[in-house]
């Protein structure tokens, strides 16, 4: 009976899970498209210089022009090769920077330039648009693309309602998630996390609680314009034979600026042994008081807890 | 305060390292009177256990006086005398409440490294690698104690240091091995390697009822104590073919139980050695099971493989078909030591067997060094070394 209601909650989260897919499958057509047209311009640009000159009202650049065809078409296949992924777009939107820094230059040298160098300088500006729109909409895809997800269980020899009352406030949680320095209560369902970032760096955010299903379920996330990326949800399951509760967590994170995971892989660890490691201080915390260390023991070096120690706890 | 520190493979040395401090609250410190050198330190002076670390102090047998004890210690105050169970045991867990405390799930930080070496991880021990906790041991001035409300035996009634002191480990360890034989009336318990935990294991087997007992290893001096300190019969195994001499005793049934006491070290005479020793140092086995192998082959029809002997990894040529179709049944694991301190505490009052006949050297904490070369190397007819802080 309890295996199937556990299956059921799997379900359940996963179901949220999915609602949340990534966003970007719209602009990795447009990027395709953008990737053949970059093509077609930079063969053009390599087989008729002259014509092209002409149309951008910049004569006797042959030679420019041509190196240019060879940066479309090196950019245009890159696109086409990986048109999932913003890279290469950014650098057509450097490409595009530099044409339209040309095209201006080439306006400034002939004050004659006329329509068709206007012209140009509009339908630039126009793709360059156009390129900044799809990249920067793939790097949010794939920012969250990459995030870490993880999960992991383990069994407490205490009830579901003690596992549940000691999560659900918030503020207990830096006892047992190491990266975690503070979490403050801002109301009933919101608190304000504060993590050890990469590099020692504090990242702030604001969580609400999302699903509270007393002694069963806790479901948050990281609130809509936070640094970071973040949701969780953890299960309190009766374990069989009255032999406490086993607790099943889940939780992604991610962030904007691509420096991705880290926050959830401190030191380049694993999430998921990440999740394990952070249950198990749950569990410590809950039967024993608190968290056994030996940070700071005597040792015949310089400390007591050793790289080792670092990577296994 | 001084301490004894693993620097390498055979290489340790007394260092001078900052006192220890209460960290967690049901800590204790104590000011250690006598701590041993135990067998299973070899395998680590020898380099056999992974995940030792230069600077780790050694030693998971020990006693002394409390000293201080944190917040959560409510049973024990400074000045109380105790003897220090070596595996480390929250007394909450599921494993703990079934007395089960080698296999504490709260006692190692470093739990997910055994699991990854072993799928899942026991309990935190005193001193002996990473993998189990990293732990500074009990070969030092000082020690600290986490779950002291839990681990610590009193001795309140004026017993010598070496009466009490194998409490913490060996004698317990000889203990448990014996009782996981199910020892009935009459039967014939053979034991291999003839160390402090062997000898232990024979005096135990006796005090649970076995009607014969028969030693085996190699060094003279280790078998004269079992035959006249603890009743055995004794076997040398580089004089005699053990498999049919056991066979000739025991009327070509076999010995009822089998204990190896050996572990992943034993050595046996003949090409197998090298072989073995061989496919060890190139990595492709870690440990050498000759006396497990032996233990296997010799047990009779439906008997029992006891193993006290501290395996580290993998072992080669199992005798699988041996142990499945004559149904015979392997115990083992490291102590759960909490269980049979008090038990064997009375035993020891009771005057039903008396500790110290294994200790044959006593030196200063300063000589931990020689005493590793010599305890290894079996000098001086060392079997047990007793180590002296002040």
């Amino acid at each position: 009976m309890s295996s199937a209601r556990t299956l059921e909650s799997m379900e359940a989260v996963e179901n949220r899970q999915r609602s949340t897919a990534p966003p970007g499958s719209s602009a990795s057509g447009i990027a395709r498209g953008l990737g053949w047209f970059s093509v077609g311009l930079g063969i053009a640009e390599l087989v008729a210089p002259r014509a092209i000159g002409r149309i951008a009202g910049a004569r006797k650049k042959d030679s420019l022009i041509r190196s240019y065809g060879v940066r479309e078409i090196v950019a245009g296949v890159g696109v086409l090769a990986t048109s999932h992924s913003a890279g290469w777009l950014w650098a057509r939107v450097a490409g595009d920077a530099v044409d339209l820094a040309s095209l201006g230059a080439a306006r400034a040298a002939r004050r004659n330039a006329g329509k068709k160098n206007m012209l140009a300088l509009g339908s630039v500006a126009g793709v360059t648009a156009l390129d900044v729109w799809c990249a920067s909409r793939l790097s949010r895809a794939g920012a969250e693309r990459s995030r870490a997800h993880a999960e992991g269980s383990l069994m407490v020899s205490r009830s579901p309602e003690e596992c549940y009352r000691f999560w659900r406030n918030f503020e207990n949680l830096p006892r047992f998630v190491n990266h975690l320095k503070s979490v403050q209560s801002t109301g009933d369902r919101s608190s304000r996390w504060t993590a050890y970032g990469p590099g020692g760096v504090e990242v702030e955010w604001d969580t609400e609680i999302e699903e509270d299903v007393p002694n069963k379920q806790i479901a948050w996330r990281a609130r809509d314009g936070s640094h970071i990326w973040h949701s969780g949800v953890v299960n309190f399951e009766n374990a069989p034979g009255g032999r406490g509760t086993i607790v099943r967590v889940q939780m992604d994170y991610g962030n904007t600026l691509k420096v991705i995971g880290l926050l959830a892989t401190p030191l380049g660890k694993n999430p998921n042994q990440l999740i394990r490691k952070q249950l198990r201080r749950f569990k410590q915390v809950l039967e024993t008081g608190e968290s056994i260390t030996t940070e700071g023991q005597p040792a015949g070096r310089r400390s007591g807890a050793t790289w080792l120690d670092e990577i296994a706890r | 305060m001084k301490a004894n520190c693993w620097q390498g493979k055979r290489k340790v040395s007394v260092e001078t390292v900052p006192d220890p401090k209460i960290l967690n609250s049901r800590d204790a410190i104590v000011k250690i009177t006598s701590t041993a050198i135990c067998g299973s330190d070899l395998h680590l002076y020898n380099g056999f256990v992974p995940t030792m670390q230069r600077g780790d102090i050694l030693g998971h047998e020990f006693m002394g006086e409390v000293m201080e004890v944190g917040p959560g210690v409510k049973n024990l105050k400074p000045g109380d005398r105790v003897v220090v169970p070596f595996p480390i045991a929250c007394g909450s867990c599921f494993f703990c409440e079934r007395q089960m405390t080698s296999l504490c799930e709260n006692s190692n930080p470093n739990a997910w490294l055994a699991e990854k070496a072993w799928g899942h991880s026991p309990s935190g021990v005193f001193g002996y690698s990473h993998l189990l906790g990293g732990f500074a041991g009990g070969q030092a001035e000082y020690a600290r104690v986490p779950f002291a409300d839990v681990g610590p035996l009193k001795i309140e009634n004026g017993f010598r240091d070496e009466q009490v002191l194998f409490l913490s480990d060996i004698f317990p360890t000889g203990y448990m091995a014996a009782e996981n034989c199910n020892i009935q009336p009459g039967d014939t318990v053979a034991v291999w390697g003839c160390g402090p935990v062997g000898l232990f294991a024979i005096a135990s087997a006796f005090l649970l009822g076995a009607e014969r007992v028969i030693a085996i290893d190699r060094f003279p001096e280790r078998l004269r104590i079992a035959r006249e300190q603890c009743g055995a019969d004794t076997l040398n195994y580089e004089d005699a073919d053990v498999l049919a001499s056991l066979r000739e005793i025991t009327g070509g049934r076999g010995p009822d139980c089998c204990i190896d006491a050996a572990g992943m070290e034993s050595h046996t005479p003949g090409p197998l050695y090298a072989y073995d020793r061989a496919k060890q140092a190139l990595m492709l086995e870690s440990d050498r099971p000759f006396a497990l192998r032996e233990a296997i082959m010799a047990c009779r029809n439906g008997g029992t493989v006891s193993v006290p002997g501290v395996y580290g990894g993998f072992v080669d040529k199992m005798p699988m078909g041996s142990l499945m179709n004559r149904s015979i049944t392997i115990k083992t694991g490291q102590t759960h030591a909490h269980r049979y301190m008090k038990p064997l505490l009375q035993r020891i009052e009771n005057g039903d067997i008396d500790p110290t006949f294994i200790v044959t050297h006593r030196m200063a904490l300063d000589q931990a060094p020689e005493a590793f070369d010599m305890f290894l190397n079996k000098q001086d007819e060392c079997v047990k070394v007793v180590l002296k802080p002040q």
